[in-house]
């Protein structure tokens, strides 16, 4: 089991277990967590799951995509350059065992 | 909203992306009245479009997506009902009739009925083991069956039809497509990538059975299919056979309402019917499209969102585009699309038609290149396949009404992502 904890904009925080192989993304949408919308289903086709990763997490975490550079370019909330991915692309147990993200204000 | 005798209260039929949506844009926008939500499904509203994708894929049974979490409906305070289909519509009356027998008033009516898989009728059709592919239902029946089968036959060279082809060869399943036209999803695409495309699939080790249509299944003593024989009489076997012959528009509830209806629901630029107090959007909807500068009616996660979002506004009169459509302000977002077959990702920004010029970027040989169609010089659509720069900077273009010529679309040097990303100089 990973752990990833959310970080709303107002302060609150959502802290989940994420079996290995499910991604940011999907947990977020399967538990609830608002703020992650994932309309595309996790194709890197939406950008509706912005997230910010905390600085301490960003090692391990797979290289950018060509697909996912590119929906990076039109998120709803500004690109953070370094901390700035998708959801659907960061899988828990592949890229991470415990992972901290700070959502954006807007996803869509 | 304007003032109304009747309480308010929008009642939507249809729970996919364009219903939850439209009640998603409603809160949004700030409508309080009630909001009533039908889905005939016994499921919780979830994603469509993994289920001929990564649902696929050998493993354990996949967890579907919801469109939302559970509690948005409370939260947004929607009465969302599950398994609850609409019967009837009294216009005079302003009610929808449900199949439970209750009778819910409405101040505003969204049609958000989608599309039905369309059907065969040639002989053996009703043998067990002959699927189709729409539901969450139909897609966990297939995850488990193709544990068990072997050779697999699809019938349409659709997008459905292909997605499920790649899915099943990865999975290590010998697969036959038979498709009746000349060439794979051919209603969407230009022959370039139509032909590239037919070449892929192939390399993957699908057999692709051009101008063959299906004749008839055979089945066994217990009545599952065992083979499937096409128009020219060849004979595939098949343990399990997919059906993706194209859809037809959900519009039973409107015609017999007395809605125009004409290849989906008739809506103006605003997505409403002939009724001004009924809505029709998504894939059951025929709309005037700006881009395809024709009625047209599109089936696509893009259409059914940007539709919803339009209708929204339309329904709480915060948006212009009451008119009849192409004017300003009635409904006009850019039509996008994307496709996963295998390791192929093919996206479509706009709509091209036939006898388009077309310009090829990239290299197919490479499985990344682009096509950019152009009519009158000016461009209509791109499709890209693993391009996905291509195609953002294709959206970006097509959505400001810019264009590039012919001769920087097949330029290698040209710095289209930057070009695209430009404000146009004169309007």
């Amino acid at each position: 089991m990973a752990k990833i904890t959310y970080h709303h904009a107002d302060g609150n925080v959502d802290s989940l277990d994420a079996e290995a192989g499910m991604t940011l993304m999907m947990t977020a949408v399967l538990n609830g967590v608002d703020g992650i919308i994932g309309e595309c289903g996790g194709q890197a086709i939406c950008a509706t799951c912005h997230v910010y990763v905390r600085d301490e997490y960003l090692d391990g975490l797979p290289a950018i995509s060509a697909a996912e550079e590119e929906m990076l370019e039109t998120t709803a909330s500004p690109r953070d350059p370094a901390r700035s991915r998708l959801g659907c692309q960061l899988t828990a147990g592949d890229h991470f065992d415990d992972i901290e993200v700070d959502l954006p204000d807007e996803q869509d | 909203m304007n003032a109304m005798t009747d309480p308010e209260n929008v009642v939507v039929v249809g729970n996919g992306q364009a219903g939850i949506q439209l009640v998603d844009s409603l809160r949004k926008e700030g409508y309080t009245g009630a909001i009533t939500l039908l889905g005939e499904e016994p499921h919780h509203p979830y994603q469509r479009p993994p289920l001929s994708k990564d649902y696929l894929a050998a493993g354990k049974d996949p967890v579907p997506l919801p469109l939302r979490p559970e509690k948005f409906f409370t939260t947004n305070d929607v009465d969302a009902r599950l398994g609850a289909r609409a019967t009837s519509i009294d216009r005079t009356a302003r009610t929808v009739a449900l199949d439970d027998g209750t009778t819910l008033a409405y101040s505003k009516l969204v049609l958000a009925t989608g599309a039905a898989n369309r059907e065969l009728t040639v002989p053996g059709t009703a043998l067990s083991g002959i699927h189709g592919l729409r539901t969450l239902t139909d897609a966990q029946t297939l995850h488990a069956r193709l544990d068990a089968v072997r050779s697999v036959v699809v019938i349409g060279a659709g997008f459905i039809g292909l997605e499920f082809a790649a899915a099943a060869r990865a999975r290590g399943l010998d697969v036959t497509v038979l498709e009746y036209a000349d060439r794979p999803m051919g209603r969407a695409l230009t022959p370039v990538t139509s032909g590239f495309f037919a070449d892929a699939h192939q390399r993957l080790g699908v057999t692709l059975r051009l101008g063959e249509g299906i004749a008839s299944f055979d089945g066994n003593d217990a009545g599952h299919v065992t083979a499937a024989v096409s128009t020219t009489g060849e004979r595939y076997p098949a343990d399990l056979v997919l059906v993706g012959v194209g859809v037809t528009p959900r519009t039973e509830l409107a015609a017999a309402a007395g809605l125009e209806v004409e290849n989906g629901i008739v809506v103006d630029g605003s997505l409403r019917t002939s009724d001004p107090d009924i809505y029709a959007l998504g894939d059951c909807a025929s709309f005037p499209n700006v881009h395809a500068g024709a009625r047209t009616r599109l089936e696509s996660v893009q259409n059914a969102t940007d539709q919803a979002r339009h209708a929204a506004r339309a329904i709480l009169g915060a948006g212009p585009g009451s008119g009849p459509g192409g004017e300003p302000g009635g409904y006009a977002d850019l039509p996008w699309f994307w496709s996963n077959q295998g390791h192929l990702r093919l996206q479509i920004a706009g709509l091209s038609a036939p006898g388009d010029q077309t310009v090829l970027r990239g290299n197919p040989a490479e499985e990344k290149f682009s096509v950019f169609c152009f009519r009158n010089g000016t461009l209509t659509a791109v499709e890209s396949v693993n391009q996905p720069a291509d195609h953002m900077a294709a959206r970006r273009l097509l959505s400001a009404g810019r264009t590039l010529t012919p001769e920087q679309a097949a330029d290698p040097d040209f710095d289209l992502k930057t070009y695209s990303k430009q404000q146009p100089a004169t309007v």
